[in-house]
This record gives C-alpha cells, sequence and structure tokens, in this order.
C-alpha cells in the first residue's frame, strides 16, 4: 500500500487535472481530425512525464471514472503505445508538436461552439489511412501480457529475465511495475546492483523475488551496503550474500544490526564465525527468528547436545538453525536409538541432519541385510555417517556396502 | 517436446510404496516429477504478430502512406509473461495402500484414469506378504502398537500353522461360490470353477482365494495370501486371529502387496525412477498387457450381462404364457432344461 501512496503525490504534480479535463472535452467534441488529437493527448502525458498514466476513452464519463478509480490499489493501469508509434510515424509528432499551444488558447467556454462533426461525412483516402483504430489496451486487467507489447520497461525486464508471469500474481508490485520508466528508475538500481557485483544472468532470479527493490531509495541502499562493510564482509561476501539472500538490502540498518547481534549474543560465537555463518546462509538475516531460537531449545533440552557441540554443528552445518523441528526429532530418534549411535559421533557428522529420513533408513536397513552395519569408530569395518548419507546410490553401493545397484534395489522391492 | 512428452504420458503404470509414506503424499511427489519434467522442454522461438503499420509507399516519389502488413515481435507467449506450460495433471491411484504397508501401487494418467474404473470393475486378486511375530497382542495388530497380551508359542509347529491355512482357504472358498451368484449345477459355473475363475463381480467383504505359509521360524513367519476386496488392517486382524486359532497370540510385522491385478513387483517403479521417462516407459511397456486384460474381462461381464438379460426376457414371456394358460399351468411346473435352471438360480428364485 505504500507503494502507491508514494506513486500518487508523483504524478499530481506532474499530470495536471485541469489539462486532463481539457483534453476530455476535446475528445469529446473533436474536429473529425480526432485521431491526431487522440495521439496528440498521449505525446502530450508523454512529454511532460514519463509517467505512464492515460486516459484511453472517447467519452467523458469513461475517463473520468477511469481517472477517479486509479486511486484504488487495483486501478486501471494503461500505457501509451507511442513509444514504438512515434519512431514509425515522424509526421505524427511534428502534428502533435502543435497541440500544446492548441490546448492551452482555448478556454473551456470556447470548446462548446467548436462545429461538430458527422461521422458520415466524406473524407479523403490519405485521412482514411491514418485512422489508427489499434484496440484499445484495456484499462484494468489480471495480466501483464495485456500491456507488454506496449511498455519499453516490461520488454526491457523480459529481457533481463525477470518472470514477470510470477510478479503479475501480486498486482500492487505489477502496478508498481507498469508505472516506472526503465531509463529513470530501473536503470540506476540495476547499475547499482552490478556495481555490488551480481552477474547478468543472475539479475533476472533477483528482481522476480524482490521487486520491491525499485521502490527502495537508492540512497538508503548505498548506505545498509556501506553499513555491512564496516562490519568486515568483503565486497564477494555481500555479492554472495545479496544473491542468496534478495531481500537483505530492503532491511533497514537498525534491523540488520539486531539480527547480527542476535545470533552473536545467541550462538555465543566468534565474530568472524558469526561473518562466515551468515555468509553461507544469509537467510538467517531475513527470515523470522522465532523457529532459530525453537530449535536452538530443542538441540539443548531434547535431543540433549551440550553448547560446545551445537556450536560446533552449526557452524559445519548452518541449514540445522532453520530445519523442521518434527523432521530433525524424527531423523534423530533414528539415528540415536535404532542404529544406537552415541552423541558425540553424531557431532562429528551433523550431515545427517541435513539428509532425508528415508535415504538413511534404507541404506541402514540394506548395511544390517548384508551385516555391514557397523557405525563404532573403535571396531573394524567402520562406516561413518557421512559416508552413509552424503555419497550418491552407486558410490555408496559399489565401495560401502560391496553390492550392486541392482541388489540394492530388490532389497528396496522387499522393504 | 511438451505436447508430445505428454501424449505419451496417458496410461496405467505401477510404483513401489515405501512404509511410511502416504499415498496421497506419493501422488503429489510423482505429479511434482512429472510436471518438472513437461516444463523442462527446450522453449519455444519467440512468436510474431501481423500487425497493419503505416508506412511510405515503395517507389514513388511523393510522400504517400499506405498501410502493409508486417510481422512484429511479440512478446506475450514469451514463457516469462506465460508461466510454465503444464501447471497440473490428472493422476489417478488405483487400489490404495495405508501409511505402514508397503507395495505395488497402480496409478493412471491423463485417459488412464478410465483404465482405473475398468480395472476396479474387473475384481482381479491382488497377492500379498505377510509377516507375522508370535506371542505378542496389541490393540491395531501392528507390531508397535499398545501391548495388550504376552503369550508363549513353544507349542506351534509348522504342520498346525499349515493346517489353519488350509482351513481358512476352505472357508473362503465357500463364500467366494456364494458371493458370485452362481449356479455351480450349470455347465458354464463348472467350467469356471473347473479353470479356478469364479470370483464376486460385485460388492463383496474380504475373500481369499488362496493362503499358504512361505517361512516359519519362530517367533516369525511369513505368509502368502491372495485376496480380494481387501484393506490392510484386514489382513492384519488375520494375522492375530491366525494367533489366537493356534492357541498364542500373534502381531503382524509388516503388509506388502507384491501384485495388484496384473502389475508386479517387476513392474513397480521405484522413488529414483519417479521421472517423466521411466514413467513414459512403464506405461508404454504396461499398455498391451492392460488393453488384453481389460478385454477378456469386459468378454467375461458382457456374457454375464448377456446371460441375466436372456433370463429377464424369457420371465416376461413366461408371466404372459402363464396369464394366457393358466388352465395348463401344472404342466410348467419349473424349469425343463439345464440351462433354464442356471438363469432361475441366477435371477436368485
Amino acid at each position: 500500500m505504500a507503494l502507491i501512496a508514494q506513486q500518487i503525490p508523483r504524478w499530481f504534480h506532474t499530470i495536471k487535472l485541469s489539462s486532463f479535463i481539457k483534453a476530455a472535452q476535446l475528445i469529446k467534441h473533436s474536429v473529425w481530425p480526432g485521431k491526431i488529437l487522440l495521439n496528440g493527448v498521449s505525446a502530450q502525458a508523454l512529454l511532460p512525464s514519463d509517467n505512464c498514466f492515460l486516459q484511453w476513452g472517447f467519452k467523458t464519463f469513461r475517463t473520468s471514472s477511469s481517472w477517479t478509480s486509479s486511486q484504488s490499489a487495483k486501478s486501471s493501469r494503461q500505457e501509451s503505445s507511442s513509444p514504438t508509434q512515434s519512431s514509425l510515424l515522424p509526421s505524427m509528432s511534428e502534428q502533435s508538436e502543435k497541440i500544446p499551444s492548441f490546448h492551452s488558447e482555448l478556454p473551456l467556454e470556447e470548446l462548446d461552439d467548436l462545429p461538430s462533426v458527422s461521422p458520415l461525412q466524406q473524407i479523403s483516402e490519405e485521412e482514411a489511412i491514418q485512422i489508427i483504430a489499434h484496440p484499445p489496451l484495456p484499462p484494468a486487467s489480471f495480466t501483464l501480457g495485456d500491456y507488454v507489447d506496449h511498455s519499453e520497461t516490461l520488454q526491457k525486464l523480459v529481457h533481463l529475465g525477470v518472470d514477470l508471469s510470477k510478479i503479475e500474481k501480486h498486482p500492487d508490485a505489477a502496478n508498481l511495475l507498469l508505472r516506472l520508466d526503465f531509463e529513470k528508475d530501473i536503470k540506476q538500481i540495476l547499475l547499482f546492483l552490478k556495481d555490488l557485483g551480481l552477474e547478468d544472468n543472475q539479475l533476472g532470479t533477483f528482481l522476480t523475488k524482490n521487486y520491491a527493490i525499485f521502490s527502495e531509495d537508492l540512497e538508503n541502499l548505498k548506505i545498509r551496503v556501506a553499513y555491512l562493510q564496516s562490519k568486515n564482509f568483503s565486497k564477494a561476501n555481500i555479492t554472495q550474500m545479496v544473491s542468496n539472500a534478495p531481500f537483505l538490502l530492503n532491511f533497514s540498518v537498525e534491523r540488520l544490526d539486531n539480527r547480527l547481534g542476535f545470533f552473536q549474543q545467541e550462538l555465543e560465537l566468534s565474530v568472524k564465525k558469526t561473518r562466515d555463518l551468515v555468509v553461507r546462509l544469509p537467510r538467517l538475516l531475513t527470515g523470522s527468528l522465532e523457529p532459530v531460537k525453537e530449535n536452538l531449545k530443542v538441540y539443548r533440552l531434547e535431543l540433549g547436545f551440550k553448547r560446545n557441540e551445537i556450536q560446533h554443528m552449526i557452524t559445519r552445518i548452518p541449514k540445522m538453525l532453520t530445519a523442521n523441528k518434527k523432521k530433525l526429532t524424527e531423523t534423530f530418534d533414528y539415528v540415536h536409538n535404532v542404529m544406537s549411535i552415541p552423541h558425540h559421533v553424531i557431532v562429528k557428522f551433523p550431515q545427517v541432519f541435513n539428509t532425508r529420513l528415508f535415504k538413511v533408513k534404507e541404506r541402514h536397513l540394506f548395511l544390517t541385510y548384508l551385516g555391514r552395519a557397523q557405525y563404532d569408530p573403535a571396531k573394524p569395518n567402520y562406516i561413518s555417517l557421512d559416508k552413509l548419507v552424503s555419497i550418491p546410490d552407486e558410490v555408496f553401493c559399489k565401495e560401502i556396502a560391496k553390492a550392486s545397484v541392482k541388489d540394492f534395489e530388490k532389497f528396496l522391492k522387499t522393504l | 517436446m511438451g505436447s508430445s512428452g505428454v501424449a505419451r504420458l496417458q496410461g496405467l503404470f505401477a510404483v513401489y510404496k515405501p512404509p511410511g509414506l502416504k499415498w496421497l503424499h506419493l501422488r503429489e511427489t510423482v505429479e511434482l516429477q512429472l510436471l518438472k519434467g513437461l516444463n523442462a522442454g527446450k522453449p519455444r522461438a519467440p512468436e510474431q504478430r501481423v500487425r497493419f503499420l503505416l508506412g511510405p509507399v515503395e517507389g514513388s516519389e511523393e510522400k504517400k502512406l499506405t498501410l502493409t502488413a508486417t510481422s512484429v515481435p511479440t512478446l506475450t507467449t514469451h514463457r516469462l509473461m506465460r508461466g510454465p506450460a503444464f501447471t497440473s495433471l490428472k493422476i489417478g491411484v488405483g487400489h490404495r495402500l495405508d501409511v505402514q504397508a508397503s507395495g505395488v501401487l497402480v496409478l493412471g494418467v491423463g485417459h488412464g484414469c478410465r483404465l482405473l474404473t475398468y480395472m476396479y470393475h474387473a475384481h482381479l486378486t491382488k497377492d500379498y506378504t505377510v509377516r507375522g511375530l508370535l506371542g505378542k497382542a496389541t490393540d491395531d495388530f501392528c507390531e508397535d502398537g499398545r501391548l495388550v497380551e504376552k503369550t508363549i508359542y513353544g507349542h506351534v509347529t509348522r504342520e498346525k500353522l499349515d493346517r489353519i491355512l488350509a482351513v481358512i482357504q476352505g472357508s473362503h472358498q465357500k463364500a467366494l461360490v456364494t458371493y458370485s451368484n452362481l449356479d455351480l449345477k450349470s455347465q458354464e459355473a463348472y467350467e469356471m470353477a473347473v479353470q479356478g475363475t469364479i470370483r464376486p463381480m460385485n460388492k463383496s467383504p474380504m475373500l481369499i482365494t488362496g493362503i499358504r505359509c512361505l517361512y516359519f521360524a519362530p517367533p516369525e513367519f511369513l505368509i502368502e495370501v491372495q485376496c480380494m476386496h481387501e484393506t490392510q488392517q484386514q489382513l492384519r486382524k488375520l494375522v492375530h486371529e491366525i494367533g489366537l486359532e493356534l492357541k498364542t497370540t500373534a502381531v503382524c510385522m509388516q503388509v506388502r502387496r507384491t501384485r495388484d491385478g496384473l502389475f508386479t513387483l517387476d513392474d513397480a517403479l521405484l522413488r529414483t525412477q519417479w521421472n517423466l521417462h521411466s514413467i513414459q516407459d512403464a506405461i508404454q511397456t504396461a499398455a498391451p498387457r492392460v488393453a488384453a486384460e481389460l478385454e477378456r474381462n469386459l468378454r467375461r461381464q458382457e456374457y454375464i450381462a448377456d446371460q441375466t438379460a436372456k433370463t429377464q426376457v424369457r420371465e416376461r414371456e413366461g408371466t404372459h404364457r402363464t396369464q394366457q394358460s393358466h388352465k395348463t399351468d401344472s404342466l410348467n411346473r419349473g424349469p425343463k432344461t439345464k440351462k433354464d435352471q442356471a438363469e432361475k438360480c441366477r435371477r436368485g428364485d
């Protein structure tokens, strides 16, 4: 909602109310080259400002109603088609230059004296050709596909790789993108992102997720990057963080500070280790903190790990902080109670918490069937947990289980 | 790629459902994997749209304008504007398996969902291997349920178990014939009984067509059950009842379906094979066998329907004749030929 409120004051200044009403009246009582006037209106709307908001209707009541409805969130999004057409119609633009003076000369009262033209009047061939009767752009739509051929901004975004089919599901975001101009607003932000280090092919996915960055102030973004640099994050680190967590730069400096402080306090890690943790999993900074707090409690109270053990596991696998609690407890239950693996061995291989439970179960049952399920480091034929879970099926069958993949598949069909 | 991919994705195939996975989650996982495969096709060439644009007339000196039809590239059909080509698939599940059971699960895609209905009405039998454990009784007949009773099982021998299973099979054989609504005295029914294809073609309680012990090492034993119209919980209850018959108690450790109609363990796809290509190949392989089986069953159902229609016609004629010649009623004392007798019994007189 804040986005729309910011937008409305902008076009209040640039597109004046009076000129619109004049244009509407003119269209109603137009002299027959109404087509030129129509394009003139569109050109005039473009000339003072590049905010593309256009009246597109031949009747006053429609234009005024669509103007008032524009104040609501799901308002009409109208585009001018002139950017593509004006290059092909040099003669048109010359005539349209004259129109602003035409508008300002005629006061409202004299508009009624203009002679009305009958639609059955004969016109010349050239005039007939010049009537451009494109189907009008829909005043409101649920898809951006209706406007993409008429909007350079949208076309350039598609060429960058932004998935507009996902953005059009959020009407506020789609409205925002339609009203922005590529040259003025979007280009600056893109140049800023490129300065940060994002590659061209990464820009598409970044903008699909975080389209709200266009409504952020460039100054604020620069301040936040400066803050991160002051905390000794290197340039490459910042690039990695921003590409993995697109919403990072939308957070204010205060909020980022609070988050970093929280992780440093809760995990009681050194500054360098916290920095590494955050660089590896930047969504810790952008996501909610409640699951993290709960998971820490689960590790300490329910699963019974000591503080230094938790610290070690988290520095190895940061994803454990945001794992699903139910899956975590189920995996631990199987590994500790069924496979009889004690805590100190699990701490050495925290990857078990990152794998799917069915994988662990299937492989363990296969090894038990073969008689090779030996997880005690002291005894011979020891199989470490990371070899159990972190290698693909073929390698596992060949080297650890010393059986063929077909045998493994036959065994799976007996479970 | 997309359109041909979906064209080859119509029919029935079987997956191996692992224990601990709900059948609904399995169906959703398969759907997601198929959609991923279908949407991964190569992107389409950029489309063009015809626009009538004003331009100067070629070969004329004066500045004359005319409308010419030109192909202009358009972005409305671009993949990033439209979204993925496939967003959902029609996938149906055949005879369901509950969470702890595992085994062959038949799924149908697209037009195959109609075949699922036909397979259901074909009333084919299913094979299960059921693993039991002597000495315990629990409230839900599973090994991890709440313990109710513990007993000794030293007196149980293989012969006793085989005898119990034979009794079970015998009683269910009788029930098969009863529920199939056939009179065994007719010729066709006799032939079907000789071939062993008598089974009910409508709703009935669980019926066991065959049961035998594969492995006996107390306290564990493994039995193979061939049944129809069953649920897995009824099979677990069967294990409990076998325990009671053996004068001990038993719980069920594993229920695993090895055959569902004509899909066996060899046809079932494992989790690593739940992707577009493997499923398409599986559908193509199974298609001729499914068609043959349904053809056979259709003919059998048509025959039965035909017979019931003929008996209805004869009934109507019979009443008409009795109305006309009521004096000779005493002579029309019952069916004359064996065929009439069979139809009379099938009608349920």
